[in-house]
């Protein structure tokens, strides 16, 4: 499905992931952390977001634990910076699938 | 909103097994939880506390002794799920160790943590960490016996006030 981010149409899916992250800038992560909750990203924000846009073209699989020790972030600082669920919101403001895995 | 829709917003989870496969599973909700935005809370009661303790902690088993559900499949032998894993084969020593070997390896691929790295990501995550009081003098343990994450020793008292409000869950492993 289309969705109009930041004055943009763009591909989603049900629950408003981009399914194509090469559509993806940094106007359109600003709109989807408005929309999640997470308010103005700050440049820690954005590190992580780049480190999960790296991963995911990389092919790697992303988990909680490999975020804490990829010496972007502790576990303490990425639950702080997208509170209601780490992984899932900076995914989704990444521009990348949202995370399969259970840890 | 209805209240059918009422959304799951604490878990907490009693543990009172011991063995390797006796905990995972409830680390493996309590982080899950975190990671959902959901509130998460670890109460260790009898031989849970063996998940707390740091004498114990870092050498959990997975038991091949009177576990009726093991068989050849799990912990990964290769070997067809119908089989069963036979308990005079489990007494062998060593065999414990070999299977928990074995799945420590499969749960490492995976990405699952080592129990004290486990307990420490959820603690960091938010998630706390109880013992429960009456076990804790029933195994003559003190709080400098447990590792350093574990946010209190409470009384079952203690961990129903603990858990108290609206869209909490009890869930007991």
């Amino acid at each position: 499905m289309k969705k109009n981010i930041a004055g943009t149409e763009i591909d989603v899916n049900e629950e408003g992931y981009l399914t194509d992250m090469s559509q993806w800038n940094e106007a359109i992560a600003a709109a989807i952390a408005v929309e999640e909750g997470i308010g103005t990203l700050t440049d820690a924000h954005m590190k992580v977001v780049r480190y999960l846009r790296e991963q995911q073209a990389k092919g790697a699989a992303l988990t909680i634990r490999s975020m804490g020790k990829s010496g972007i972030v502790t576990t303490k600082e990425l639950y702080d910076l997208f509170p209601g669920g780490p992984l899932k919101k900076s995914s989704k403001i990444a521009g990348i699938p949202k995370p399969v895995g259970c840890i | 909103m209805t209240d059918d829709n009422q959304p799951v917003k604490k878990m907490s989870i009693i543990v009172s097994r011991g063995s390797l496969d006796g905990i995972y599973p409830a680390l493996i909700m309590a982080n899950g939880a975190r990671m959902e935005g959901i509130e998460a809370s670890l109460f260790f009661t009898f031989f849970g506390l063996n998940a707390l303790a740091n004498k114990t902690l870092d050498s959990l088993k997975v038991s091949t002794v009177g576990n009726s559900a093991l068989n050849m499949a799990m912990p990964m032998l290769g070997l067809p799920m119908t089989m069963p894993f036979p308990t005079w084969m489990g007494a062998i020593p060593g065999v414990s160790a070999f299977a928990t070997h074995l799945m420590n390896k499969e749960m490492e691929k995976l990405d699952i943590p080592p129990v004290r790295e486990f307990l420490e990501l959820i603690s960091d995550s938010g998630g706390k960490i109880f013992a429960c009081k009456l076990a804790m003098d029933m195994f003559k343990l003190k709080k400098e016996d447990l590792m350093d994450r574990v946010d209190g020793v409470l009384t079952v008292g203690d961990f129903y006030n603990e858990s108290a409000g609206a869209g909490t869950h009890i869930l007991f492993t």
